[in-house]
């Protein structure tokens, strides 16, 4: 701790911070533009320009840029001084010369930093009155619009795209006063994050293009806390609603989980809620009309359970909620998981992994501080994204921590620190069967089978502690990397291990378990990252159930007659011929959905459940963190929970327990009550009747305009402002003002700071936790009891006339929701199947020509893309793509023309 | 007595004197141009809407009874999707045309809105939109503004310098 005087008043700050970073983490407002908590300073903007004496006898003192000062003990300093402040208000001047007068059609007006910055300094009228620079714009593709002539020149953006997130289009041109920030030509974005420069842009050069589809300002928005439903990483969003449409989705800062950026899948894939697709009416399939209303809904649901023997499907996308009420209504029997057979058991084995091994899972934040990575069998940039960013930052580990305090810079000076490492890299090594673009970082990479891979696994384990199985006939080369690998993992502080379930093997999760577990057994802080297919398959996992494929048995041995599908396409589970097969031996189908897909084509009864941004809940990351989302704005009666959908039927059927729960708050304390792994979720969020000066915690912030005029078109009588019983968030703008607990922050906006840069009033210390401690709630610490797993596998054998299925996955494509979105729709791929190059020429098939093969009884005809990584004798088929129908990877495909595999010479262990 | 019959006279002399009352709506008031009433959105010189659909006037409104969505024709240019002012809420403050960088929205000296019906008191755009300037002419804000639209490139706009070229590098 130092003491430092800001304007002769003294503070207890942190040693080591910048001025800057200290002033604004003691709630001080000091403009800055190019400072970012998470990218450092570099001192482009001289916008946080403070008066600096050398003692209490100084009256004359320095202006020091705060960003690039490092507090020192008994520092004086002044904010307020006369010539700081002009020359602050000048800065502005300078920059405002050539920003042109658009706020009034720009998108960033209400929430931009410059204007919060201009108005801070005080430049109010402009005093230049030459030509104003202008620039022709760019394309950038379906997520961000580009307007040039609004920039400032900080260089955030490309620090940001190019340094902090490895992005290689995106970068600045030209000279002098003409810098230009863009790519060298037209075209998409290439990286995956894109979508976080319309929030790092302090100003409106980069902004949300689907946004503009629909354009609000943030005041007009009202907001709601939520979780990204997109992956299992459980990023913290804010989605933002007006006029009955989602709008926006932005960046919710949690200091453990996603800091301030979220991947472009999740911030652009939230548009499949506004999509036609939707299911809006419930459907009665035997009566006419189809569409009907909530009661006649009801009362077939109920009918139709009361006559048959009912089982349940639950669904990973689901909310926790909504599993746990469907298993309550049809019975811990009856009830299973509505994934693939092989996602149930890995994700089973994660979870075993996680509860029962030794080493803890790392919040991301933690693997950005992880100093030694192994990546065995995921692709991460596609399967789990933000996991990407942060293994990204995680390569800088080792650099910061043996040069930078070497050299004793402080690791903010980002301009300093990058000059000092140049490209030096901290250890990390990739195995898996396909690239992926965390390779350009790695130390090595390993391409091979996923076998292999988990045999390489297995020998890292073994070379870390003896007592894991040892592995026979590795190559020379093979025993080299483990013991390379070995070697780095020992290394480092803290080693992180990080493995999944996208690879479809269970031996890959063993090895990155045994590997884990012989860490901690040397007495490393090792950790475990598992990536798990869905936002909620770990909560589903932890709830418990059957299999799909017992469910598929009940019904076509007669055991059941009736089937509740939760927000679920079963043909996204099991190959095509099952599924038809298992629903039209259906007597009854429930189904409850928001979109429309091939198994609401055949439900009896639909009923429209809300999606997550009309909906309560909570779902568990891949980390086991439980995490509370907040419905955004009030629908029809028609459209509503699917936990309250089952609730209401529950009570209807008379079931004692769910007929005496009173509202969510019941439901959350009656699961927690009952399943101990879950005990948890209670702490999640205050409960409904929680209250801040006796007020709710608005979702419209205060200048929210309108309400007296947006529903006078229907009808000119005002309706009585819907109430939120579910939480203690109330729907209009009337509420507590002040700061609401770190779980339920609807909007950063703090007096002065109308931009997401608000973010610093609500942390602790800027770029550190929330106050009162980052939201959600870890369900599962490492017991430390699993043994090693002995199940080393045998080497892979090709096999003729067949090539061995290995799935691919796509950020953009892979995943049921955001396919949905139009801008997403836009980045999906062409259908494809990746074969070995070695292969291809065997085979005489050339790019683009169509290979036609079978997995289970399931044809495929695809058009071929040829990769130097995907191992012989195996092939890729990209997951859950539209047009590329289900199967059950890896199996085998058999080939309609057969290769040549003689001539080959094969090694067998 | 004497007050009494001063008062008297000076009630009678009041008889004759102009009279302060008009006999609307046979007469009609004449009110001054910068008077509150009915709010109109207005043309630029080029006959083009004026509002941007910025939402400030809607932000500034102290009864909200302003609402509207902004869009955007092919070329880029902004405009209201709905425009709806509910004038059973307005208090006909002005605050709105106080707000509005584009001189879009004015309110006129107009106060002859009385309906039977509430319902009709709530004015779209197509009953808003006159075809006229207003009381500002000739301003025309994309002509000022950054942006590009149909008709008006970058570097166009008054004080305006044309598109860098940015592979030039000349000083």
């Amino acid at each position: 701790m130092a003491t430092i005087y800001i304007d002769n008043k003294p503070y207890e700050v942190k040693a080591g911070k910048n001025l800057l970073e200290a002033c604004l983490s003691l709630g001080l407002d000091l403009p800055y533009f190019c400072y970012h908590p998470a990218m450092g300073s570099i001192g482009a903007c001289r916008q946080c320009a403070v008066k600096v004496y050398r003692d209490e006898n100084d009256t004359k003192g320095k202006l020091f840029m705060s960003c690039m000062e490092q507090v020192r003990d008994n520092m004086r300093v002044s904010i307020a001084d006369m010539e700081a402040r002009e020359f602050r208000a000048h800065v502005i001047g300078w920059l405002m010369t050539n920003h042109p007068h658009d706020c009034a059609v720009c998108d960033e007006g209400g929430s931009c930093h410059l204007q919060d910055m201009t108005v801070m300094t005080g430049h109010n009228y402009r005093a230049y009155r030459f030509d104003k620079r202008t620039y022709i714009n760019q394309y950038l593709g379906p997520f961000l619009n580009h307007e040039m002539n609004r920039c400032i020149q900080c260089y955030r953006c490309v620090r940001y795209y190019k340094d902090y997130a490895g992005g290689k289009d995106l970068d600045v041109f030209a000279a002098h006063n003409h810098l230009y920030f863009g790519r060298a030509e037209d075209g998409v974005l290439e990286s995956e994050f894109s979508g976080n420069l319309a929030e790092v842009c302090p100003t409106g050069v980069f902004t949300d293009k689907t946004l503009k589809q629909h354009y609000t300002r943030k005041w007009d928005l009202t907001m709601a806390p939520s979780v990204c439903h997109h992956c299992s990483v459980g990023c913290n969003t804010i989605a933002g609603e007006r006029y009955g449409t989602l709008r926006n989705i932005t960046n919710r800062y949690n200091g453990e989980v996603n800091g301030y950026f979220l991947c472009d899948r999740g911030r652009f894939g939230y548009e499949f809620v506004n999509s036609a697709a939707r299911v809006r009416k419930p459907l009665v399939r035997s009566q006419l009309p189809e569409a009907s209303d909530k009661y006649t809904a009801l009362k077939a649901a109920s009918s139709a359970i009361k006559a048959g023997r009912v089982i349940g499907i639950g669904s990973p996308r689901a909310s926790l909620e909504s599993n746990y009420v469907l298993k309550k209504l049809v019975g811990e029997d009856n009830f299973h998981h509505g994934v693939s057979d092989v996602d149930h058991d890995l994700v089973e084995m994660a979870l075993h992994i996680l509860k029962e091994g030794s080493a803890r899972t790392p919040s991301l934040q933690e693997v950005e501080k992880a100093d030694s990575v192994f990546i065995l069998g995921e692709d991460l940039t596609n399967t789990a994204p933000m996991l990407a960013l942060a293994v990204r930052q995680s390569v800088r580990q080792q650099p910061l921590l043996e040069q930078v305090s070497k050299a004793n810079i402080p690791v903010w000076q980002d301009a300093a620190v990058r000059e000092l490492v140049q490209t030096e890299k901290g250890p990390l090594f990739i195995a898996h069967y396909t690239t992926s673009k965390l390779d350009e970082l790695a130390t090595q990479t390993y391409f091979d089978t996923p076998d292999a891979i988990a045999r390489l696994g297995f020998a890292v384990a073994n070379f870390i502690h003896p007592d894991s199985p040892e592995v026979h006939g590795l190559t020379e080369e093979e025993l080299g990397l483990a013991q390379q690998i070995a070697n780095a993992l020992l290394a480092a502080h803290n080693p992180l291990v990080i493995s999944g379930t996208s690879s479809g093997n269970e031996r890959i999760l063993k090895a990155a378990a045994n590997i884990a577990n012989a860490l901690a057994a040397r007495e490393k802080s090792a950790v475990i990252s598992l990536v798990v297919p869905e936002c909620n398959s770990m909560g589903l996992a932890m709830l418990g159930g059957h299999k799909l494929e017992s469910a598929f048995e009940a019904v076509l041995n007669g055991y059941a007659d009736t089937v509740i599908i939760l927000e679920n396409d079963l043909y996204r589970r099991a190959s095509a011929a099952t599924v038809t097969e298992f629903l039209d031996s259906c007597k009854q189908i429930l189904v409850l959905d928001h979109l429309h897909h091939a198994t609401t084509e055949k439900a009896n009864i639909l009923l429209p459940a809300a999606p997550f941004s009309e909906a309560d809940g909570t779902l568990v990351n891949n980390e086991g963190r439980a995490q509370r989302f907040f419905q955004v704005y009030p629908t029809p009666e028609e459209i509503q929970e699917s936990w309250h959908w089952l609730a209401e039927l529950g009570t209807i059927m008379a079931d004692e327990q769910i007929s005496n729960w009173q509202g969510y708050d019941d439901l959350v304390k009656s699961m927690a009550e009952e399943i101990p792994a879950l005990r948890g979720v209670k702490k999640n969020a205050p409960s409904s009747d929680f209250r801040v000066a006796g007020q709710r915690i608005p979702r419209a912030p205060h200048r929210f305009s309108g309400r007296t005029a947006m529903h006078a078109g229907f009808n000119v009588s005002e309706p009585k402002p819907p109430t939120d019983p579910d939480s203690p968030l109330s729907y209009t703008m009337e509420g507590y003002r002040g700061q609401p607990p770190s779980s339920m922050i609807p909007f950063f906006w703090a007096p002065g700071w109308n931009s997401v840069q608000a973010t610093n009033k609500y942390q602790q210390e800027v770029g550190g936790h929330l106050k009162g401690g980052d939201p959600g709630v870890r369900l599962i610490e490492p017991a430390g009891t699993a043994a090693y797993s002995l199940a080393v596998p045998q080497k892979f054998v090709p096999l003729g006339g067949h090539l061995y299925m290995l799935p691919l996955h796509h950020i953009f494509g892979s995943e049921e929701l955001s396919n949905q979105s139009p801008p997403i729709m836009g980045r999906i791929p062409a259908p494809y199947v990746a074969i070995n190059t070695a292969d291809a020429i065997r085979m005489k098939l050339d790019e683009g020509d169509l290979l036609s093969f079978s997995i289970e009884g399931q044809a495929y005809q695809l058009p071929v893309k040829t990769s130097h990584t995907i191992p012989s004798g195996t092939a890729g088929l990209p997951n859950g793509l539209p047009g590329v129908p289900f199967a059950e990877l890896p199996a085998w495909a058999i080939l309609n023309r057969d290769i040549k595999w003689k001539q080959q010479p094969q090694t067998t262990f | 007595m004497f007050s009494l019959l001063r008062s008297m006279w000076l009630t009678f002399l009041h008889a004759f004197h102009k009279r302060e009352t008009i006999l609307y709506p046979e007469e009609k008031p004449i009110l001054p141009i910068r008077w509150r009433g009915r709010i109109v959105l207005t043309r630029d010189p080029d006959g083009g809407e004026r509002c941007v659909a910025c939402n400030l006037c809607a932000a500034a409104c102290p009864v909200d009874c302003i609402a509207l969505q902004a869009t955007e024709d092919e070329t880029g240019r902004r405009y209201p999707d709905f425009f709806r002012i509910n004038f059973s809420r307005c208090i006909f403050c002005g605050y709105c045309e106080d707000a509005c960088p584009t001189y879009a929205i004015q309110l006129i000296p107009d106060f002859e809105m009385g309906e039977y019906n509430r319902q009709h008191l709530v004015y779209e755009k197509k009953d808003l939109l006159i075809n006229s300037e207003g009381k500002y002419p000739g301003y025309n804000y994309y002509k000022v503004a950054g942006m590009a639209i149909g008709g008006k490139g970058k570097g166009e706009a008054e004080n305006e310098a044309p598109p860098v070229d940015i592979k030039s590098l000349i000083p």
